[in-house]
């Protein structure tokens, strides 16, 4: 048994040390929302955080998740009140929706990290996540009112 | 009223016997008599469905026949139904409608969600729909009150009498009890207050928090989980297997031969993974062992000095050929493609001795069902179609090769089995879009005007494997788009066909074969315009005085883009396009240092005919055109031995963000009837860009991806 600390719960699994992080967490602990796509750090779509930073779980394994906090889509926020996913709602992002997940993963850790991202700053978060439906330009807008959000959340 | 009804397998026809339903709710169904379905697709009849569940606790159930694959089909037709029946379009449930032959797409023969055909088949059945709802809730009401419906009004789900309010679900009892009224009136576009306005969709908010179930979620007690590897060369199959290590391995079921593969069913899906790179597989690999792009190509051009079938003959071009003053000719080539849909192809299978469940992504109930059936040893009827949310459609998920596995490695284990695809066995194993090789001449008589069009088409027919019927007598009707409605006035025009198969399967791919001919119409009607020595959206306006629709599209395209003012070092690429009824045209700006290549602008105008969502048309244009840019740029499928040589997103390349340009979308106001609007965008991109890069660089593009030709993204 491998313990594990998954959207602020401790939970224990019986997979195997070398099972990937994306796996342990859709088939072991039942949270489907990180989505496999390519299984090889190329799409994005199984972005998780892991004590804050954006990572590719499916080249995680368990055993070297370790103490980390890891926090999936599903726990994100308890309610989707976090200010990217009011934006990407305000701004209907999605179409099929399979990428975006990861999108507002790693676009909530971009943000974690800096309120006020520029253009270029957001191509470098978020290059490493592919939307095969092309919802790039309102995924980029929305980037920009979830900083804006968050800015009126804290004045 | 039970809310699982509708998917649990009552067939429709005994739940509309049920006329007033438990809990006191009307469910409506209707028949769609008098509909024309191609009678070779295999047509229907029978009993209607429903389309519509009101409760009595108030809840409105839609089912929708079409699959949401990200092109909002579950946000527009509920906004059609809820325009008729006056509710506002969050207090419509949607469930996905189980397979019944009413739900046959009209314009396809089965029921199908492609071909960018869910308006337009839905826009009248679902307003229908919503209206007979209506007309009965108010009789129900009028008889209660005791006076004339005319009397009554409808807000907010219920029926309103001066200060007195019943709402529809305390109506449903008496209204379900009530004949279904065949005469309806549908509301003048004039009167829409939803149809034509920019809802929010209304799947969006179960995408943000990882609770909408795609293929690849579904969960079913005591399911397995299966891997699999199929045969590396197209069309080989499985000669002979060695298991006794992986069984060994932890939580693996079984290992079971599937025909062209073997799929290892494990407690868990990694399990499965690692189980079946321990599997030693002989394989037979068939008549394509030395299969490769070479031949494929050399085929594709040998067969085109064959004479093609005609498709399209005005007045005589050969004839015009011999006689013109100046004659140009080009031969274009394009590539094998995969779809790529993000998620991989996946489906969840469970097979009992006396029925069957599936679960799937799928863009064809119908052909699901049948094909689970078969494998299964099951009559149509014993299996039940459960459609999820798509991730990602594209035309891939109208072939039903995902199947046979998931149901025979269930029928074996005699569990549910759910059965995911790695991407690498996704992008080996598509039915790849047709390759081309088309030749075409224009030309000029001595006063310089464009006298002759001619194009011949080469290439592989999908409609032949995916639907032999309709090509038994005709041309493919899905090669020769965008290339037979030829829309320039040119007195003499020939367009031929001629098939070649090359040896493997090739699909329908969004906007199938519009995007091969609209780059090569589009590309050298831009040759001609330079060979003229006319600016190439002049040229074209000239050629379209006949074609109103065009030529509108084109005009605000080229304002909107400011044709011809571009900045300095800018230089500008324009295409235009008919299909599904859609009249588009696209200018794409660009620069370009050396061969390295820089995407300014892409401006689109759209004429979609009468819109029912802008936001999703918007989103729709917008996806569409990164499709056809990922293609245009990078998109190549190579064969060698007979095996495809790109294996994931590093050797078959995306788009992605910071690659992704401004677009301008502008929707043009119009009453003409609804048009399609998941696939024109993808056809009309490419030809605009290589056109800008000629305008640039002097150098023309007649294959494709542009990344051959030397030139990178900056
Ligand atoms: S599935 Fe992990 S990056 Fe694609
Ligand atoms: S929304 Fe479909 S892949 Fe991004």
């Amino acid at each position: 048994m491998v313990t594990l600390t998954v959207n602020g719960k401790t939970l224990e699994t019986d997979a195997a040390p070398d099972t990937p992080l994306l796996w342990v967490l859709r088939d072991h602990l039942g949270l489907t929302g990180t989505k496999f796509g390519c299984g090889a750090a190329l799409c994005g779509a199984c972005t998780v955080h892991l004590d804050g930073q954006p990572v590719r779980s499916c080249q995680l394994a368990l055993a070297n998740v370790g103490a980390a906090k890891v926090t999936t889509i599903e726990g994100l926020s308890a309610d989707r009140s976090h200010a990217v996913q009011k934006a990407w709602l305000e701004l209907d992002v999605p179409q099929c929706g399979y990428c975006q997940s990861g999108q507002l993963m790693s676009a909530a850790a971009l943000l974690a990290q800096n309120p006020a991202p520029s253009d270029a700053d957001i191509d470098t978060a978020m290059a490493g996540n592919i939307c095969r439906c092309g919802t790039y330009n309102r995924i980029r807008k929305a980037v920009h009112r979830a900083a804006e959000m968050l800015k009126a959340e804290g004045a | 009223m039970n809310a699982n009804l509708a998917q649990d397998g009552t067939s429709r026809r005994d739940l509309l016997k049920l006329g007033a339903l438990a809990g006191g709710g009307l469910l409506l169904g209707i028949g769609l008599g008098g509909c024309s379905k191609p009678a070779a697709l295999g047509g229907a009849g029978g009993q209607p469905v429903a389309w519509l569940r009101i409760g009595g606790d108030d809840s409105i159930t839609v089912f929708v026949d079409k699959s949401e694959m990200g092109q909002g089909v579950y946000t527009a037709l509920t906004q059609l139904l809820a325009e008729e029946l006056g509710v506002a379009l969050e207090a419509i449930r949607v469930e996905a409608a189980p397979v019944a032959p009413e739900y046959v797409n009209n314009l396809l023969g089965a029921q199908i969600t492609g071909g960018s055909t869910s308006i337009r088949d839905g826009f009248e059945k679902l307003r229908k729909a919503g209206a007979q709802a209506r007309t009965m809730l108010l009789q129900a009401a009028a008889t209660h009150w005791g006076v004339a419906p005319g009397e009554l009004r409808i807000d907010g789900g219920a029926v309103l009498h001066g200060k007195e309010r019943l709402s529809y679900g305390a109506l449903a009892e008496a209204a379900a009890k009530l004949p279904i009224p065949k005469e309806i009136t549908l509301k003048p576009a004039t009167e829409f207050t939803l149809v034509g306005k920019p809802a929010k969709r209304i799947d969006t908010a179960a995408k943000l928090d990882g609770s909408a179930t795609y293929g690849i979620d579904v969960k079913l007690p005591g399911m397995l989980h299966g891997a699999i590897a199929q045969c590396p060369t197209l069309g080989g199959k499985l000669a002979s297997f060695d298991g006794s290590a992986a069984e060994a391995m932890p939580g693996v079921k079984k290992i079971v031969g599937v025909g062209n593969g073997v799929v290892v069913v494990a407690d868990h899906y990694w399990q499965a993974r690692k189980a079946l790179e321990a599997v030693k597989i002989t394989w037979d690999p068939g008549a394509n062992a030395n299969l490769g792009s070479q031949g494929i190509r050399s085929r594709l051009r040998n067969a085109a000095t064959r004479e093609g079938r005609g498709v399209r003959a005005d007045g005589d071009a050969s004839a015009a050929i011999k006689t013109a003053a100046k004659v140009v000719r080009a031969t274009y080539d394009l590539p094998l493609l995969a779809h790529a849909t993000l998620e991989p192809q996946c489906c969840t299978a469970d097979v009992r001795t006396d029925g069957a469940d599936i679960h799937a992504p799928t863009q064809t109930q119908t052909i699901a069902q049948a094909t689970a059936a078969a494998a299964a040893g099951l009559k149509p009827e014993q299996v039940k179609i459960h459609t999820t949310l798509l991730g990602g459609g594209f035309g891939r998920r109208l072939e039903v090769d995902v199947i046979p596995a998931a149901v025979l490695a269930s029928k074996a284990v005699g569990k549910p089995v759910k059965v995911i695809w790695s991407r690498e066995e996704d992008t080996t194993h598509d039915t790849y879009r047709p390759p081309a090789h088309d030749e075409v001449v224009g030309a000029f008589d001595a006063s310089g005007k464009l006298v002759a069009w001619k194009l011949d088409l080469t290439g592989p027919s999908i409609t032949a494997r995916m639907f032999p019927p309709v090509v038994a007598t005709a041309v493919d009707p899905f090669a020769v788009e965008a290339a037979a409605n030829f829309p320039y006035d040119v007195p003499n025009v020939a367009v031929n066909y001629n098939r070649e198969e090359i040896g493997i399967d090739v699909g329908y791919w969004r906007s199938v074969s519009h995007a091969l001919n609209c780059f090569v119409a589009e590309s050298f009607i831009d040759e001609l315009a330079h060979a003229a020595a006319q600016d190439p959206y002049a040229f074209r306006s000239g050629l379209l005085r006949k074609q109103p629709r065009f030529k509108r599209v084109l005009d605000e395209a080229a304002s909107r883009a400011g044709w011809g003012k571009a900045p300095a070092g800018h230089h500008q690429g324009i295409a235009l396009m008919e299909g599904y009824g859609t009249y588009m045209a696209q200018v794409v700006e660009i620069s370009m240092r050396g061969n390295q290549l820089a995407i300014h602008r892409i401006t689109c105008a759209v004429d979609c005919g009468q819109m029912v969502n802008p936001n999703i048309v918007d989103q729709q244009v917008e996806g569409s055109i990164l499709f056809g840019l990922t293609a245009a740029l990078w998109g190549e499928i190579t064969l060698a031995k007979g095996q495809v040589q790109q294996r994931n997103f590093d050797s078959y390349r995306m788009l992605r963000l910071p690659e992704a340009p401004r677009i301008d979308v502008h929707l043009l106001a119009s009453g003409e009837a609804p048009g399609g609007i998941g696939e024109p965008g993808t056809a009309v991109v490419g030809p605009a860009l290589a056109n800008a890069i000629f305008a640039a660089t002097g150098k023309r593009l007649r294959s494709l991806p542009i990344a051959k030709s030397g030139i990178v993204t900056a």
